[in-house]
């Protein structure tokens, strides 16, 4: 059923590569432009910005930028006002070429070239004309923008302060030797670590510290954090293990409790821009891919699907957050994201437990082949997001 | 092989005696069946008589020429013949046929010696230690022997170590193998540089043939490198790691952070410093958040800049093995690297990846050997026979 398919796809995709190879980087400085007037290329130079045209219809706009010159270069698409920006290609090194696609409607705008990355760039005037292809007009992105970032920081605020909260639960009655609470609370307080996960890991010193699974270990690295005292709450499965002492324990314990506490006040002061939080999403739904769906975050516990639905539903809420700008962006992704983020949580739902979530040993292989066919679901079009969220 | 067509296995042959073993700076080729063996005798003659038969064989394979005197068609038919007979017919695709020995042929893993050598143990000859983002299987790791058979045609590779294999029963059982399906690496400037999985150009710094003086200094082990390994001088230290990728992961990263992590285009494979392909990586050149190299991309942890100026010779080859439990392929990077010493060489190379390579997200390492590859064998000389002399 599915050849078909692609074979249409393949066939209607030929003339399009056929049609970017012939504005290639390699004749960049020929008369430029494609046949629609969509592609412009653009030269950039120690002193100077060449553009094919100044001058294109509204609508999707390709910049085909080229370093000719001997610094790194920026290419810039800029309001009106020379300060708005409506798009950006940074890190272009010399004799190298990036594209810039922006999806522009009708109105007066600046181009810049910035080589060497200093001051105000090379700077031209450039025209978008009226077209029967012009993006419908847009609610204000600003404000969208600003909404999105301001409940994304408050969320992340609210799980680092539960985390603390709950991690102090956890450390108390593990020190105490209350064994059995201290396994229940786990994957509890475990839940606002990985509901934030691509933010608290962003800490490379912190995240080897906190988070490290025995396999990750260098040499002569001491292990600790939480899947330390993991392997000591659940040792039935570890070979020729020997249980923590009771100040071995404390001292895991206080050094837990004093690195999440950094964290959080690092976590505190963090703001962040739209495109983290989209990266934030997708980051997350990686490491479903990789670590819970396979069973390798919770080799001891197996509790694997909390720390699964927490990664899901930090990722939900950074959707969430930016969704309006998506609507508005791109609204066929909206609306698939918010389908396969509905069919995954459907199968998570399956799982539940009186007391949370089925052990990850206790599924079938069809419950995790079905899993993971529903993160890839969802992760291929995620990994769209960031794109759709920038101008 | 009567029908043979001498012309076009000649023009493909590479001698297999010489000062060094062929197939470590032999163009490589595309294709790679490896295998390491464990020995199951106690008997130091019977395993010099292994190595002696596996010299002979691999001598007149690749020449094209049967694995044995008699031939696949020409023998008794009341006899299995000597030769499997899946090669009958094609050419000789620039076979080579590269033997190596495992720490573990030297001493048990209670440290007691095997077969006489002990004293003889290269210092570097030790199971590589565990690296972070190891997630190795025993059953794809280790060995007291290895083979490593690369020619053009996969067939031809298959064949070589089958038969290699058959000769060897009873002295040695196959531990793991591995098919590898595209050279990764280029070790002759005469080759254009293939791409790995990842779809980006791989091994473009590698120490390629043609510098001798660099060979000399990195990959070949001299005279005066180990006292206790006189034996070793003239062959070379072979690494191999299986390397799976995260390749469903990977293919949903945005083009511009694929580059990133490799600090080279996948277009042209050129550094993001610019220029071209072959053009040196400038990881000073600023960029508009840091280096316009990152720090932690593949290509600058992994310079020899970066690493005391210590290079590989890389040789590895790309390999899907099917599918994994849940759908994903199950394939990556066969990585292969002759070294002079691996402690200078590879490891810290690899910690240093391990540790700040952002390639590392996307892979997991499943297999890991070292093994030490002798000099070549001269003529009426069998492979390794200085180590038992």
């Amino acid at each position: 059923m599915r050849t078909p398919v692609l074979v249409a796809a393949l066939l209607l995709a030929t003339p399009l590569v056929a049609a970017c190879t012939e504005n290639a980087p390699g004749d960049a400085g020929g008369s430029g432009g494609s046949v629609d007037g969509r592609t412009i290329t653009v030269t950039s130079t120690a002193d100077g910005c060449e553009l094919s045209t100044a001058q294109a219809p509204a609508g999707h706009l390709t910049f085909d930028v080229t370093n000719d010159g001997s610094q790194v270069t920026e290419f810039y698409l800029l309001g009106e006002d020379g300060l708005r920006i409506v798009g950006e290609v940074e890190n272009i090194g010399p004799e190298l070429s990036r594209q810039l696609v922006v999806n522009a409607p009708a109105g007066s705008y600046v181009t810049a070239c910035k080589p060497g990355m200093k001051g105000d760039g090379i700077r031209s005037d450039f025209t978008v004309t009226e077209s029967a292809a012009a993006p419908s007009v847009s609610a204000d992105d600003q404000q969208l923008v600003g909404t999105a970032l301001d409940n994304y920081r408050a969320y992340v605020q609210d799980q680092s302060d539960q985390l603390v909260a709950r991690t102090r639960d956890f450390v108390q009655l593990y020190r105490a030797g209350d064994d059995d609470r201290a396994r229940a609370v786990y994957p509890e307080a475990r839940t606002h670590w990985e509901r934030i996960e691509t933010v608290a890991e962003s800490f490379g010193d912190l995240d080897p510290k906190m988070d490290a699974r025995e396999a990750d270990l260098e040499p002569g690295q001491k292990w600790t954090g939480w899947h330390r005292i993991e392997k000591d709450l659940w040792p039935a499965e570890a070979e020729d293990y020997t249980p923590l002492t009771t100040k071995q324990r404390a001292a895991y314990a206080d050094d837990l409790m004093r690195n999440t506490e950094i964290l959080d006040g690092r976590v505190q002061k963090l703001s962040y821009t739209v495109d983290q939080i989209a990266n934030g999403s997708r980051g997350l739904l990686e490491e479903v891919a990789t670590g819970k769906v396979t069973g390798e975050e919770e080799a001891w516990s197996h509790t694997d699907l909390w720390d699964f639905q927490a990664n899901v539903d930090g990722a939900r809420v950074a959707f969430e957050g930016v969704q309006p700008i998506v609507e508005q962006h791109d609204p066929d992704l909206a609306t698939a994201l918010t389908t396969r983020f509905a069919e995954l949580q459907k199968l998570l739902d399956a799982q539940r437990t009186a007391t949370g979530f089925t052990f990850y040993d206790d599924l079938t292989q069809d419950h995790v082949q079905a899993l993971a066919n529903a993160v890839n679901a969802l992760a291929e079009p995620l990994s769209r997001l960031t794109a759709a969220v920038l101008p | 092989m009567a029908d043979a067509v001498p012309t076009a296995r000649a023009r493909d042959a590479f001698a297999f005696r010489g000062a060094h073993q062929a197939g470590i700076v032999t163009p490589a080729q595309d294709r790679l069946h490896f295998a390491a063996f464990d020995v199951i005798t106690g008997s130091r003659a019977q395993l010099i008589a292994l190595l002696e038969a596996w010299t002979a064989a691999a001598d007149r394979m690749t020449r094209g020429l049967p694995a044995g005197e008699v031939g696949p068609t020409e023998g008794a038919s009341s006899l299995p013949p000597d030769d499997t007979g899946e090669a009958i017919g094609l050419p000789v695709s620039g076979l080579t046929i590269t033997f190596g020995f495992g720490p573990s042929l030297f001493r048990d893993d209670r440290g007691r010696d095997r077969f006489g050598l002990a004293d003889r143990q290269p210092t570097a000859l030790r199971t590589l230690p565990h690296f972070p983002g190891d997630l190795l299987d025993p059953e794809r790791s280790y060995g007291d022997l290895c083979v490593q058979a690369c020619a053009d045609d996969p067939q031809v590779a298959v064949h070589a170590i089958r038969n290699l294999a058959r000769i060897g029963f009873g002295t040695v059982a196959v531990r793991w193998s591995q098919l590898g399906f595209g050279r990764t690496s280029t070790t002759s400037t005469s080759q254009s540089t293939p791409r790995n999985l990842f779809g980006f150009k791989d091994g473009t710094a590698n120490v390629k043939a043609e510098e001798t003086d660099a060979v000399a200094e990195h990959v070949w082990v001299g005279e005066d490198d180990d006292p206790q390994a006189g034996w070793l001088a003239g062959g070379s230290y072979l690494v191999t790691r299986r390397i799976n990728m995260t390749i469903e992961v990977w293919d949903r990263q945005p083009l511009g952070d694929q580059e990133a992590f490799i600090g080279r285009t996948k277009d042209s494979g050129a550094p993001l410093s610019g220029g071209d392909e072959l053009s040196e990586p400038d990881f000073t050149m600023p960029g508009s958040d840091g280096p316009v190299i990152p720090r932690d991309s593949h290509v600058r942890v992994v310079h020899p800049d970066f690493n005391h100026g210590a290079r590989m010779l890389r040789r590895g080859y790309n390999f899907v093995d099917g599918t994994d439990a849940l759908g994903g392929l199950n394939a990556g990077l066969f990585f292969i690297a002759f070294v002079r010493d691996p402690d200078t060489h590879f490891i810290p190379i690899q910690n240093r990846m391990a540790r700040s390579d952002a390639m590392m997200e996307y892979l997991k390492v499943t297999g890991s050997a070292l093994f030490a590859a002798p000099p070549g064998a001269a003529a009426g000389e069998y492979v390794g026979q200085a180590l038992f002399s």
